[in-house]
């Protein structure tokens, strides 16, 4: 090999390996700048009273974001509890029953729908349950936050439950264990960890959506226990002070930003440990 | 006096239209070694896969014929119930990783739901685990995982979880294909042993473990069964070519 080429060549490779390192760098700044921004104007109506009061009439001065925070809970709640016996479910069967026809067709679906924008998946559940129901409801943006999640739930159970060596399987089946219950107290344990990261990784999928809530769950300004009155969300209060002409509102706005975007990092985080710790060694 | 525990009639097995193993006919002595020996894919592992109905758990499977534990054809009993009769080990190490020693061991019985007082659970898990030559190594730590152990522990820690169901029949898949020679010995010596509680059934396709540890052997070849007989008459005086062809290394 001739000197001149092999020059070129390095010359060319750390070129190569610069560019990446800035661009790496370039993705990255988005967030950063997004977190600076979000911390710089939210950190300074946070404190407790942010936390535990109700929002103020116009005019007041303070005022938080309670209902928002209790409303935000309600809705994950029934939307997990919708999509978690579903997706875990449908999962097992995936993983389960790789080859059959249906199993093929089910994937497609879940793709399909997750790829359904979440305006849609609003509107769907404004037609199936508040015109029925005559009112948007908990109920109504719980369904269609669920509808979100389902596809979550369901790719990761399945994708985490093929890792699982079969001969696992077959040393339960062995002991004379029914289908079922290896299933249920072999199988599922052993999959544990990416499980429960794939429900938090859900949950934080759908804390931060507004669309499909803002016809559904609809907000509200009162505290709110009844899964069929509407409720407030956090995305739903960011919204609507942010697109208010007040700029006391808009501080808020930033402030309950601030808490939306420190719970949802803080799942992404423990879904982080969760793998780490729980990880079943095989 | 021997007598014969299990039987194998005319039995066929395969998947889909592809047949792998061929009218077999065996039987088995009741505390006695054999050996299912022959080269890699002539349908071996398939053959002992259905003496305890694990062959048609695949979707494609199919099998003819009968297999007669106790005279009883084990087709028409329940899967489950064989499968607590007959016990299996596996080529590779498989504990339940989410369980420790001591739940591996007694795993028959809680995974089916079996209640047994926590007396009798310590006593189970003592008696298998000696049984299985574990006892002296992991008593101190027996709430550890089990996946902790080596690979010839872990594998011994199968056996004692098959043994802890009191199995008539223990079924052994090449249980030291995936272990080091000493694991390997450690495996042969404690096989040898548990003849005295149980009649052995294992496949391999190590021809000089076959020799040193089984009182029958049986040499399968392209899914026929070509020859069976005591160990010592296959290995010294085999009738069939193929099986002496085998044996001194010509093929497989």
């Amino acid at each position: 090999m001739k000197e001149k080429s092999l020059h070129k060549r390095i010359l060319a490779d750390r070129l190569f390996k610069g560019m990446v390192v800035v661009l790496s760098f370039v993705s990255v700044t988005p967030m950063f700048l997004i977190l600076f921004f979000i911390i710089r104007n939210g950190i300074s109506v946070i404190d407790w009273s942010f936390l535990v009061s109700l929002p103020k009439p116009m005019g007041e001065s303070g005022g938080g974001i309670s209902n928002a925070l209790v409303g935000s809970v309600i809705l994950m709640v029934i939307a997990s509890l919708i999509s978690l016996p579903l997706g875990i479910l449908a999962g097992i069967y995936l993983s389960e029953y790789r080859k059959a026809r249906f199993a093929y067709f089910s994937r497609l679906s879940l793709e399909i729908l997750q790829g359904i924008p979440s305006i849609v998946i609003g509107i769907i559940a404004y037609v199936w349950i508040v015109v029925p129901m005559g009112s948007f409801s908990a109920l109504s943006g719980g369904v269609a936050l669920g509808m979100m999640m389902l596809p979550v739930i369901v790719m990761s159970t399945e994708e985490t439950l093929k890792l699982i060596p079969d001969p696992l399987k077959e040393a339960s089946l062995a002991l004379g264990v029914p289908y079922p219950r290896t299933i249920l107290k072999v199988i599922l344990p052993a999959g544990l960890s990416g499980i429960v990261t794939g429900v938090l990784l859900g949950i934080a999928r759908i804390a931060g959506e507004t669309a499909p809530l803002l016809f559904t769950a609809f907000g509200s300004p009162f505290m709110g226990l009844n899964i069929f009155k509407p409720v407030n969300s956090l995305p739903l209060l960011v919204f609507n002070y942010a697109t208010s002409p007040y700029p006391e509102w808009h501080t808020l706005a930033w402030g309950a930003s601030f808490v939306l975007i420190v719970f949802i990092l803080s799942l992404n985080i423990i879904a982080k440990l969760v793998t780490r710790r729980w990880k079943v060694q095989f | 006096m021997e007598s014969t525990v299990l039987k194998i009639e005319d039995f066929s097995a395969g998947f889909d239209d592809h047949q792998v193993v061929h009218h077999i006919n065996l039987a088995f002595e009741k505390n006695r070694i054999t050996a299912i020996m022959g080269p890699s894919g002539c349908g071996k592992t398939t053959l002992i896969r259905c003496i305890n109905r694990m062959h048609e758990l695949v979707p494609n499977a199919t099998y003819s014929g009968k297999i007669l534990l106790d005279n009883e054809n084990i087709y028409d009993t329940d899967p489950i119930i064989v499968r607590r009769k007959i016990g299996m080990v596996f080529q590779r190490p498989n504990p339940f990783p989410t369980m420790s020693i001591y739940d591996n061991v007694v795993a028959g019985y809680n995974l089916n739901g079996v209640r047994v007082s926590k007396g009798d659970k310590d006593r189970i898990v003592e008696e298998s685990l000696q049984k299985g030559a574990l006892w002296d190594e992991v008593k101190d730590f027996l709430h550890r995982k089990g996946t902790f152990l080596s690979g010839g522990q872990q594998q011994r820690l199968c056996i004692a979880r098959a043994l802890a169901m009191g199995p008539e029949i223990l079924l052994l898949d090449e249980p030291t294909s995936a272990l080091d020679p000493k694991a390997t010995a450690h495996i042969e010596e404690l096989v040898v042993e548990l003849k005295n509680t149980v009649t052995i059934i294992q496949v391999t396709h190590n021809i000089p473990q076959a020799a040193r540890i089984s009182d029958f052997t049986a040499f399968i070849y392209l899914g026929d069964l070509v020859e069976f007989g005591t160990t010592e008459k296959l290995f010294t005086v085999p009738k069939d070519k193929r099986t002496e062809e085998y044996l001194t290394g010509k093929f497989g």
